[in-house]
């Protein structure tokens, strides 16, 4: 992950009459509120991040952490439907060189399904139930290119193949309902692709699926990653399938990011005491089973009402160690810890550190 | 007739569509106020009640009759209701029929298939009418003797198959009973107490003196029928002519279309003038529709049973609407029995208690007020010949007195009573009017429970059979009764004679049986006399009510708008206050 | 599929018979529970004060005096071979199928029925296609928009709609638009002879039964998209990036109208045995009114005439509907 402090701006900070990133995605304090009846929802609160071609980035955290509202804030559906009159988006999402949330919804419609794509978590629900795959698929295709329908029906299978549909010119007529969970998948992940997009996001695409399939979906799209060299973004709330897939990690909580970092650094060295919380709760076949699991206290928090200072402080075992009660008052800024690795938090360094070594990792 | 598929009408009482209703005008009943009779668009409220509206000779253009329901029939051999009685004679010519007129000269009989009215002997037990020469069906064919004979027998005879009108010949005729009718008698002979000695003469044999014969031949069964044309319950749809117009085309239940019969020959009938080119009759149409139409002068009521409740409110309300209305009395009584077989009715004080106690002007008002109906104290309505003034059970302002029915109470030797009062559950002014009588009776100690029936069934299962009342302890009956045709007879022989007692499908819903009574009765149609035969009829009215066996209400009366496009409009007593159908034109638009 | 239908007309063949046996047993069994005999039901052929010997005779004549059963067997019988009934001087022959024949009116039943259905169909598919045009535009619109001005407009107007019975809303079409300015026709004329005066008179007649029934469409497909448009689909749909009127018509629409569909087969198929009101207020001789000239009359041939027609028309409207139902939705399977 490229650096914003390479270029003088602070992290978090709006940068100034918006000048174009030099990295492919770059998304700069994103906020995206919903006003409702009981109240304004922000569910994004000031989000920044970038993202190159060919890397993968997970985003994690509980439900309500805002990370699906952040990937469909990039895809630029929240401006449609009924939903479209009422968010508030303000920030700055780049785009190689385009920047998106000022950008007129048509244009922004144009880039949906061609430079960025995405795919959802349960393709049975995902998908048309009463039109053909391939129908649904050559859609997605005939929306950005002016071809016949004989055309876009090759592509289909092509497409199929590709992600490894056995038998794809027969399947290409068959109906969401006939395929195994699998195959959906790989299906929804053949109509994403159709356009060849430099960006993918992945939606928790692996939850509704069985282990074994997870393995073959993950790889898959690993594999085209690596052929299409598109940058991914992986929302998902399974850490397993982090260490599986991901280059960098963002840890998101109460719409705000706490941690983010190379994966294998946020692994090794996790510097937030719900990242900690996070890797504490995920069950490891080479731990000691008669060790409980270590669950994250309390409830996520209400988006309307979201805790004073740092959102995690209700929850937090050290909310009282930083002085001065900051915890409970002042929002923590992102700091930097090591290259590339960041954290929101009130508690110094050399605590965290000390918590870490001594009370945390040797339980896991 | 009493009021249950009621001859008059069935249909505007029990409309489907009937749309709220409650507030009526009770606005006064109008007297004209333009007394000129034949004045073209000014005449005046009841200007047809006293004359000719619009009286014109001119021809041509087409008279639509509109019909919220269903005829009987069309068959004038198979039906029962006054309006059939009425519009049948433009196809189908009776021995006798009503001269139309306004007012007494509406109830006078005029010889019309005949040339002359009918000759009694016998001491009336024989009637012969020659019929006029010349008469020819619509297709050419000529009337004889023979035709009206014919007509007589399948209508009267062939129960199973026509069984949908009266059945008056069937009962007076001699030997009637040993008849077959014509569809199972095929002998050339048929009916022995019917003779044609030739061509041109019909003898009829009763079975007992009947000075009244010419109203029961003014009925359209006598109206002639080719036997090789008749096909039973099917000639309904090939009715052949022998009035002015003749059947253009026939749906049943829709509509039915007549046009001049060119066989008709004026020289042969001086009753009718063949004006328009056409005349439609609809049937099925909504009845709001059929007042706006009426309103807009386009079309004519055929059931003549008067406008709708929210029409009378419009029409009543506004001077120039109002002047083109006319408020006839229909021959017709409003009244509640008292059922003398249900205790403790059979005693003559408890019935006048009943008498005394009623508000009768609250009961007007349930009934729609003054335009539809004036406060009765006779079994006869004023239109009826035999009917004279009186008020037995006289009240202040007849609102019933209840002193005097205490009295009558106290004499009876009760001091309540507890029974139960039927009415037609689908006539709402009916039930309106019980309410009204209920409400009267609780101030003396008499509590009375409404019971509704559906009218349908009302003679047939309920109020017209007899142990059914008495088990249901039904003391109090509302009727309507109108006469068969306008003469004493007509109007008291099926409500008063205890003969005509039925044990279902009863109309002496008293179960009256007087002995006096039945033989004035008997005595009447025997008398040859009309003024004396007219003051037996008095007598049995004094009767009655001197017995205290029937309540009367209120002799209806009809509101009717007149159409201004139509010409020749005038109301006739013989139909119950409708226009007379025989001769209505179209005027110049 | 073939095999599917047949079977289901099979059944519903079977269906109609036994409605058929119910109707004769509700019309004989069910007033003599009430004491009611064949003596009352034949007097409502015969005038007033009739005597015994008539009532004999009309119960002959009219086959009131078998057991119940062989006059069901009779009418059965009829159907498939036509019969023959007596009207006095001559028979008539009724042609097979015989669905009885109205003394009453003298007309066989059948032909009666076939010749009024035409009003009935012009009245209730003129009306059907017109709730179902501005029911289902109403209740996209209202979904796209929810709580706006218009939405709150079409479904106030829905609610009044619904709320308001046809012998109200008839009666004030035909007051305002037929005589009060006369623009519309009065008297139903056949398609076939005039198609322009055949619409002109129906006009107010549809007009009023579609707003009693749009409501309820609006609402329903209002529902039914608001639905459709939260569901996954709608968003991959989205994120394809089709045009928003490609997402809500192909996508959105296409989903919710299935059940609307199935719905508006039903309302149909109960539609044409017969919209008696609406044919009373607007004067329409079409079935409706044929069926309360039978009730009225305590008629049987023409009450099981109507029955029987009403019932076909919802069996085979359900069938119609289960086909549609499972060509629409390719989940679905015909069992």
């Amino acid at each position: 992950m490229t650096e914003l402090s390479k270029t003088g701006a602070a992290v978090g900070e709006p940068t100034s009459a918006s000048q174009p990133p030099k990295a492919f995605l770059e998304v700069r304090d994103l906020k995206v509120h919903f006003p409702t009846d009981d109240g304004l929802v922000k569910s994004v609160d000031g989000l920044s991040f970038s993202l190159e071609k060919g890397r993968t980035l997970a985003v994690v955290g509980e439900s309500g952490s805002g990370k699906s509202v952040t990937s469909q804030a990039i895809m630029g559906l929240h401006r449609l439907g009924t939903s479209g009159k009422n968010v508030r988006m303000t920030g700055e999402i780049w785009l190689d060189g385009k920047e998106l949330v000022s950008a007129a919804p048509s244009e922004v419609r144009k880039l949906r399904g061609r430079e960025m794509a995405m795919i959802f978590q349960d393709p049975l629900s995902a998908m048309h139930p009463y039109y053909k795959v391939g129908d649904q698929i050559v859609e997605a295709y005939r929306v950005h290119h002016k071809v016949s329908k004989k055309v876009a029906r090759k592509r289909a299978i092509e497409m199929l193949d590709r992600v490894g549909i056995p038998e794809p010119a027969k399947r290409v007529d068959g109906y969401p309902h006939e395929f195994s969970g699998g195959m959906r998948q790989r299906a929804m992940i053949a109509m994403a692709l159709v356009n060849n997009p430099e960006l993918l996001i992945a939606d928790e695409p692996t939850t509704a699926l069985d282990v074994t399939v997870q393995a073959q979906i993950l790889d898959l799209i690993r594999d085209l990653q690596k052929e299409f060299g598109s940058a991914v973004i992986m929302v998902t709330h399974d850490l397993g399938v982090v260490a599986e897939i991901a280059d960098d990690v963002l840890v998101m909580y109460g719409g705000r990011c706490v941690e983010r970092g190379p994966a294998a650094q946020v692994f090794e060295q996790p510097q937030h005491p719900y990242t900690w919380g996070l890797l504490g709760s995920m069950p490891r076949i080479d731990r000691d089973t008669s060790e409980r699991l270590i669950p994250v206290k309390g409830q996520p928090p209400s988006l309307i009402n979201v805790p004073s200072g740092c959102a995690f402080h209700p929850r937090c075992p050290y909310a009282d160690i930083p002085k001065g009660n900051v915890t409970r008052t002042v929002r923590p800024e992102l700091e930097q810890v090591s290259t590339g690795h960041w954290s929101a938090c009130h508690l110094p360094a050399e605590d965290r550190e000390r918590i870490w070594t001594e009370e945390i990792a040797p339980k896991l | 007739m009493e009021g249950k598929a009621p001859i008059m009408r069935r249909s505007a009482l029990a409309a489907i569509a009937a749309i709220g209703s409650a507030s009526l005008l009770v606005a006064g009943c109008s007297k004209a106020d333009d007394n000129k009779d034949n004045n073209g668009s000014s005449a005046g409220a009841n200007a047809a009640t006293k004359g000719v509206v619009n009286a014109s000779d001119k021809k041509g253009g087409t008279v639509t009759y509109e019909l919220s329901d269903v005829p009987d029939s069309f068959d004038p051999g198979n039906t029962y209701y006054a309006y059939m009685y009425n519009l049948s004679r433009l196809y189908a010519r009776p021995l006798m029929t009503f001269q139309p007129g306004a007012g007494e000269k509406g109830n006078t009989l005029v010889p019309d298939l005949a040339a002359s009215k009918g000759v009694p002997s016998d001491g009336g037990k024989t009637w012969t009418y020659k019929l006029r020469s010349g008469l020819k069906y619509e297709d050419g064919s000529p009337i004889t003797s023979k035709d009206v004979k014919y007509a007589v027998e399948r209508s009267n005879f062939a129960r199973d198959v026509l069984s949908l009108g009266p059945n008056y010949f069937q009962q007076f005729m001699a030997k009637g009973d040993k008849y077959k009718g014509p569809y199972k008698d095929k002998s050339a002979k048929g009916l022995s107490s019917i003779e044609t000695p030739d061509d041109g003469t019909i003898v009829f044999h009763l079975n007992q003196a009947f000075q009244e014969f010419d109203y029961l031949v003014a009925a359209p069964q006598t109206a002639p029928v080719p036997q090789s044309k008749d096909k039973g319950v099917d000639y309904v749809k090939h009715i052949v002519s022998s009035g002015s117009y003749k059947f253009q085309s026939y749906e049943d239940g829709k509509q039915a279309v007549l046009v001049r019969n060119e066989n008709w020959d004026a020289k042969t009938d001086p009753l009718r003038k063949q004006l328009p080119d056409k005349i439609v009759v609809k049937l099925k149409v909504n009845p709001e529709t059929i007042d706006q139409d009426v309103l807009a002068g386009d079309a004519i009521d055929l059931a003549g049973a008067g406008v709708q409740a929210s029409t009378q409110a419009k029409v009543l309300t506004d001077t120039a609407k109002k002047a083109g209305t006319d408020n006839t009395y229909g021959g017709r009584l409003v009244y509640m029995a008292i059922n003398t077989k249900v205790k403790p009715f059979d005693k003559v004080e408890c019935r006048k208690a009943v008498q005394y106690a009623i508000d009768k002007v609250s009961v007007q008002t349930a009934e729609g007020g003054p335009i539809r109906g004036d406060v009765a104290s006779t079994v006869l309505p004023p239109d009826i010949p035999g009917y004279e003034k009186s008020d037995v059970y006289a009240s202040s302002g007849s609102k019933g007195d209840a002193a005097k029915a205490k009295e009558q109470l106290k004499a009876c030797g009760k001091s309540s009573i507890s029974t139960n009062i039927s009415a037609r559950s689908d006539r709402p002014q009916e039930i309106d009017a019980a309410t009204a009588i209920i409400n009267s009776l609780k101030k003396v100690g008499i509590n009375a429970s409404l019971k509704q029936f559906p009218s349908g069934k009302y003679f047939t299962d309920y109020a017209g059979v007899p142990k059914f009342t008495e088990k249901q302890n039904v003391g109090l009956i509302m009727m309507q009764w109108g006469a068969d045709w306008p003469s004493g007879y007509g109007f008291l022989q099926q409500i008063l004679n205890g003969k005509a007692i039925s044990q279902s499908g009863n109309t002496n819903l008293s179960q009256y049986d007087n002995k006096d009574v039945n033989s004035l009765l008997g005595k009447a149609i025997g008398t040859q006399d009309d003024t004396e035969r007219n003051s037996l009829y008095t007598q049995i009215d004094k009767k009655t009510m001197d017995d205290a066996v029937l309540v009367p209400l209120t002799y209806f009366k009809v509101l009717l708008a007149r159409p201004q496009n139509y010409t020749n409009l005038v109301s006739t007593a013989a139909f119950s206050g409708q226009y007379d159908y025989l001769n209505i034109g179209v005027a110049s638009k | 599929m073939i095999s599917y239908i047949l079977r289901r007309t099979f059944a519903a063949v079977i269906l109609l018979l036994v409605v058929s046996a119910v109707t004769f047993a509700i019309f004989f069994l069910l007033p003599r529970l009430a004491g009611q005999t064949a003596d009352q039901l034949a007097q409502q052929y015969i005038g007033k004060s009739p005597s015994k010997a008539d009532i004999v005779a009309v119960k002959h004549n009219l086959g009131l005096d078998q057991p119940v059963y062989v006059q069901y067997w009779h009418f059965i019988k009829g159907i498939v071979a036509g019969a023959t009934y007596d009207l006095g001087p001559t028979t008539v022959h009724c042609d097979a199928p015989c669905f009885g024949y109205s003394f009453k009116n003298h007309q066989a039943v059948w032909p009666e029925l076939t010749s009024r259905l035409p009003i009935t169909l012009s009245l209730a598919v003129g009306a059907a296609v017109l709730w179902l045009v501005s029911g289902v535009v109403a209740g996209v619109i209202s979904a796209l928009k929810p709580r706006s001005f218009l939405d709150r407009t079409f479904m106030g107007i829905a609610l009044t709609g619904v709320s308001l019975p046809m012998f109200f809303t008839g009666n004030l079409a035909i007051l305002l638009f037929t005589y009060q300015w006369p623009i519309f026709g009065k008297t139903y004329v056949p398609l076939t002879e005039n198609p322009a005066q055949w619409a002109n008179t129906l006009i107010p007649a549809w007009c009023s039964l579609a707003l009693l029934y749009s409501a309820i469409y609006a609402r329903l497909t209002r529902s039914g998209m608001l639905e459709t448009m939260s569901e996954d689909f709608i968003r991959t749909a989205r994120a394809k990036g089709l045009r928003e009127r490609t997402v809500v018509t192909r996508h959105g629409l296409r989903a919710a109208l299935t059940p609307i569909i199935t719905v508006f087969g039903m309302d149909i198929g109960l539609l044409l045995g017969g919209a008696v009101i609406t044919e009373s207020v607007f004067s329409l001789p079409g079935i409706g009114q044929y069926a309360v000239q039978g009730i009225t009359d305590n008629d049987l041939p023409k009450i099981l005439g109507v029955t029987l027609l009403a019932a076909a028309f919802v069996v085979f409207a359900n069938l119609l509907v289960d086909v549609l139902y499972a060509a629409a939705d390719p989940r679905v399977r015909l069992s």
